[in-house]
């Protein structure tokens, strides 16, 4: 039964994979993106990395590929066949790409994990520990400064993203708050003596 | 005493010319002029003490130059009889030329330079005439061949100075290899340089052979004919004289001074210097005849047709050094020194003469543009014609009268009619120098009737290419002042005096010591002559036809001259008419300078392009510094097409590195 | 038949050569080229799983999560940059893209 999911989920994830380098229309090869992370975290649910596989969803999904549809959306992107400049490269490309997977097959078939590798792991997964607990078991105390970093990495990208395409349009209102700030009475209140009846 | 003579025209350089620009160019003259007078003096004392007195030959050294192994060159001044002649001249006639320059040089903005460099050339000859060894002789003679650059190109702006002076110097440097190829042969043989020390070595090298270019050739010929070679090319001799005509582009006085009196007389001077060598080398000998004899009768009949005042007395120059060679060549060393002396006065008279004129004219040098000037200066006028008198050598034979070219040319004559009896170049020796003695007669004369007598000329009738080349040069001395000639300064006319009487006395007064009997006390052992010399016992011994036969030509040549001239005017210019060719072929110097244009100088200048466009050029550069460059940028062009700016190639170069890396740890797991 | 770790591998195989192929052969538009890049790095966390599964080790997820923050956080700075370069010039066509020339 497992291996009709994983053909499954592997198919599609590698068709839509395709789907994502060759569509024409730039928001197909969005959606066809969002399918094969919706796929990938399939896969990730056959090995029993179910928080991993959630967190993908939520942020890939959610929150990365919305931005990607966002930005296409914005921009105003042509529709463009696959030039011909293509054939160029190909013979290159393929032969780079014969050797990768010669290398990989020599890897995968000459290569057997070690016996004892099993037992050597630096945080083994337990049995009656759910993997979301087991994760947090771990991410809080072995991986804490990784933790603290990633999450700097994530501030940094903010920043960066909000300096890069922040623009100021010109007749926005917006407060300056040194200015407020520095305000004094005299600057701002003048006192006029109102003879009645007669306005200012 | 010998170290003031010849240290003190230096002084007169350096002050000339280190602070001519601070003292002024009066100060320049007066200085100079005065150390060359003192200098002058002290020589006349030097000559009545150790020449014509009992004082003895001294060699005051100065100092080590240079020792390189068994190489040992000092600086030393030999003071003999010989040099005492030497020094005479040069000094005497270099003192006249300056107190002449100061007059001449008038209105040159540049006069400070002028007196410094007479200075330096004088300091240069002097050491020339007094060195010890080869080697200081060869300083003298370069430092001689440098002065005459300097001077000729004094007017530097003329490009035809500037081509003059290089020609001079280039010239001067093919002798000049000669001569170094002499010295260093010469040290070879006798490991050593110094005149005692070379002189004791020849007779024990007389017959030895050298193996050169697979000949076998007699030593001390061929070093002979080396140093002679060196005083081809200093003494204008046939073959290496092209430059001396050229050299007229110089002012005046250093044409009377260097290319008259003195510097082309260092050859002469060298032959007799090294006649210990010269006597055992006979073969050498009877080449310096040929080239003497030679170029006595070829610069003379040049210099018949030559309209350029000035280049008449250059050929004449070049004819006379070739009647001294002959002298030298049958063993008559001390007749070559003896016309060297009275030459030196008189022709230096008839250059500063010329230039009088040549100021009278207003920087006139076309003889066709003068013409009656006896009336208009008359001082000029008579001393040139004591220096034609001398130069062609008027006297009556057999006795004691006649002004000094009579002596010195008739005794040349007369020893070349002697050696003639037993060799045939001497024979051809008398042949062309009694020949030339005619042809001398003829232009001297020719050049004093189109000058002194006849009718003027329009001024600028008569123009030829030199004409042009003539016309800007002396300008610099003068303004034109635009009215009739007058007689030139004082200070020009007392040198004239001076060398007038020099030219009319140095003969029948001095006769006795250079050929006479008072040979062996006056010459003592500075020249020395083989055990077969006896040139100067038989030279009295000729008949009476040979001895009469330079005064009978000279008088034929007054007569020819007389006529074409005066008698007849016209006849030169229908006798060009008749003979185009030869006349062409006599104006145009016998065709050398084509012929050397032709076969060195446009050759050199086309190697010169090779090695400089192609070796230099394409090779050199190419391969180096221009060529490295290039395939830098080539390099940096090739490296340029990796950087296209587009994305995919980079990660697609990226790729192929990641399988290049894995590739390498695959292959490198695989054992 | 058993799905064993070699399955996963050449799944992740092929994802990784789709990413590569992505950024290389795209004509197109850069958005692509930072999509290929997703790829790449899914068939990474699929690695890191899958070790993670046959290993007993939870290393290998912990990993997967870094490499996912770090995935999130590139992938919005490279949109950011792509908003501002497409304000610049107007055009995101890979061929365009080409100032860094030599």
């Amino acid at each position: 039964m497992a291996a009709v999911f994983f053909y499954l989920f592997s198919g599609v994830l590698i068709a839509s994979a395709f789907g994502v380098i060759t569509a024409r229309n730039p928001v197909h090869s969005v959606l066809f993106l969002i399918l094969a992370f919706c796929n990938g975290a399939g896969l990730f649910l056959l090995q029993g990395a179910e928080f991993l596989a959630m967190i993908l969803i939520v942020v890939y999904v959610g929150a990365v590929a919305v931005l990607f549809l966002f930005v296409v959306m914005m921009l105003d992107v042509d529709f463009a066949e696959l030039k011909q400049g293509f054939q160029k490269y190909l013979p290159a490309g393929l032969g780079v790409g014969a050797v990768v997977l010669g290398e990989l097959g020599f890897v995968a078939v000459g290569w057997t994990s070690a016996p004892s590798a099993g037992a050597a792991a630096a945080s083994p997964i337990l049995a009656h520990v759910t993997n979301t607990a087991a994760l947090g078991q771990v991410l809080y105390t072995k991986y804490v400064i990784f933790f603290q970093v990633s999450a700097l990495v994530l501030l940094t990208a903010m920043i960066g993203a909000i300096v890069l395409t922040l623009r100021h349009r010109p007749n926005v209102k917006r407060q300056n708050i040194d200015v407020q700030n520095a305000r004094t009475a005299k600057t701002v209140v003048e006192l006029k003596k109102v003879p009645s009846r007669a306005g200012v | 005493m010998i170290k003031a003579i010849v240290f003190l025209p230096l002084v007169g350089f350096l002050i000339a010319g280190g602070l001519g620009r601070k003292i002024g160019a009066r100060a320049s003259e007066l200085v100079t002029s005065g150390l060359l007078v003192a200098c002058a003096v002290m020589s006349w004392m030097v000559f009545f003490n150790v020449a014509l007195g009992q004082g003895e030959a001294m060699t005051p050294v100065l100092g080590n130059w240079f020792t390189s192994g068994a190489l040992k060159v000092d600086w030393a001044l030999r003071v003999d009889t010989l040099t005492a002649v030497m020094l005479v001249v040069v000094n005497t006639v270099s003192s006249l030329v300056h107190i002449y320059s100061i007059g001449y040089m008038h209105e040159d903005p540049h006069r400070p330079r002028f007196f410094a460099y007479l200075s330096l050339f004088t300091f240069a000859m002097l050491m020339l005439v007094t060195a010890d060894n080869l080697v200081q002789m060869f300083f003298g003679w370069e430092g001689v061949g440098l002065a005459s650059y300097l001077l000729i190109g004094f007017w530097y702006e003329k490009p035809s100075a500037n081509a003059a002076a290089i020609k001079a110097f280039v010239v001067n440097r093919v002798g000049d290899f000669g001569f170094a190829l002499g010295i260093f042969l010469t040290f070879k043989l006798t490991h050593s340089v110094t005149f005692d020390e070379v002189f004791a070595a020849v007779p024990g090298l007389a017959g030895q052979t050298i193996h050169i270019f697979g000949l076998d050739v007699d030593a001390l010929t061929l070093t002979a004919f080396l140093l002679f070679t060196g005083a081809m090319g200093k003494s204008a001799q046939f073959l290496l004289h092209t430059w001396l005509p050229d050299a007229m582009e110089g002012p005046t006085p250093v044409s009377a001074l260097i290319h008259a009196a003195t510097m082309v007389t260092a050859g002469v001077f060298m032959v007799a210097r090294l006649s210990p060598i010269f006597e055992y080398a006979p073969d050498a000998l009877t080449f310096v005849t040929i080239i003497g004899a030679t170029t006595a009768f070829f610069a003379a009949t040049i210099g018949l047709v030559q309209n350029d005042i000035k280049r008449v007395i250059a050929y004449s120059t070049c004819s006379q050094l070739g009647y001294m060679f002959v002298a030298e060549g049958v063993g008559g060393y001390s007749l070559g020194i003896f016309h060297l002396f009275t030459h030196a006065f008189f022709k230096a008279l008839l250059f500063l003469g010329a230039g009088s004129v040549i100021v009278a004219m207003h920087h006139e040098q076309d003889m066709r543009n003068m013409g009656g000037l006896r009336k208009n200066i008359p001082f000029t006028f008579a001393m040139m014609m004591i220096g034609t008198l001398a130069l062609t050598g008027v006297g009556i034979p057999h006795t004691e009268l006649g002004f000094a070219g009579f002596f010195s040319k008739d005794a040349i004559i007369e020893a070349a009619y002697a050696a003639g009896q037993h060799s045939h170049a001497a024979m051809f020796g008398f042949v062309s120098t009694v020949v030339a003695a005619g042809l001398t007669s003829f232009y001297s004369w020719r050049l004093m009737f189109m000058t002194f007598f006849g009718k003027r000329a329009e001024h600028g009738a008569a123009h030829d290419h030199d004409q042009h080349a003539a016309h800007g040069h002396d300008d610099h001395a003068h303004d034109d002042h635009g009215h009739a000639p007058h007689e030139s300064p004082i200070v020009m006319l007392i040198p004239l005096a001076v060398l007038a009487a020099g030219a009319v006395a140095a003969g029948f007064v001095f006769e006795p010591y250079f050929a006479g009997h008072a040979f062996d006390e006056f010459w003592k052992e500075s020249l020395f002559l083989g055990p077969h010399n006896h040139i100067l016992h038989e030279m009295h011994d000729i008949p009476a036809w040979a001895s009469y036969s330079p005064s009978i030509m000279m008088v034929l040549g007054f007569l020819v001259s007389l006529y074409v001239y005066i008698l007849r005017p016209g006849t030169a210019q229908a006798l060009a008419r008749a003979f185009p060719g030869l006349y062409q072929f006599l104006l145009n110097k016998w065709y050398f300078d084509e012929l050397y244009d032709f076969l060195f100088v446009r050759p050199a200048f086309a190697l010169g392009r090779l090695l400089w466009k192609g070796g230099d050029g394409r090779i050199i550069d190419g391969l180096g510094p221009d060529g490295v460059a290039a395939r830098v940028v080539d390099g940096a062009r090739l490296a340029m097409r990796l950087q296209t700016g587009y994305i995919y190639h980079y990660a697609f170069a990226m790729l192929i590195g990641v399988a290049a890396v894995v590739s390498w740890f695959v292959a490198g797991g695989m054992r | 038949m058993i799905i064993g770790l070699t399955h996963y591998l050449v799944v992740a195989a092929i994802l990784f050569t789709f990413g590569i192929a992505g950024i290389i052969l795209n004509r197109k538009n850069i958005i692509v080229i930072l999509m290929s890049v997703e790829l790449i790095l899914l068939s990474v966390n699929l690695n890191f799983v899958a070790f993670s599964a046959q290993l007993g080790d939870l290393t290998g997820q912990v990993f997967a999560l870094f490499v996912l923050t770090v995935a999130a956080a590139e992938a919005a700075i490279g949109l950011a940059i792509l908003v501002t370069f497409y304000r610049n010039r107007g055009s995101i066509a890979v061929d365009d893209i080409n100032s860094l020339k030599g």
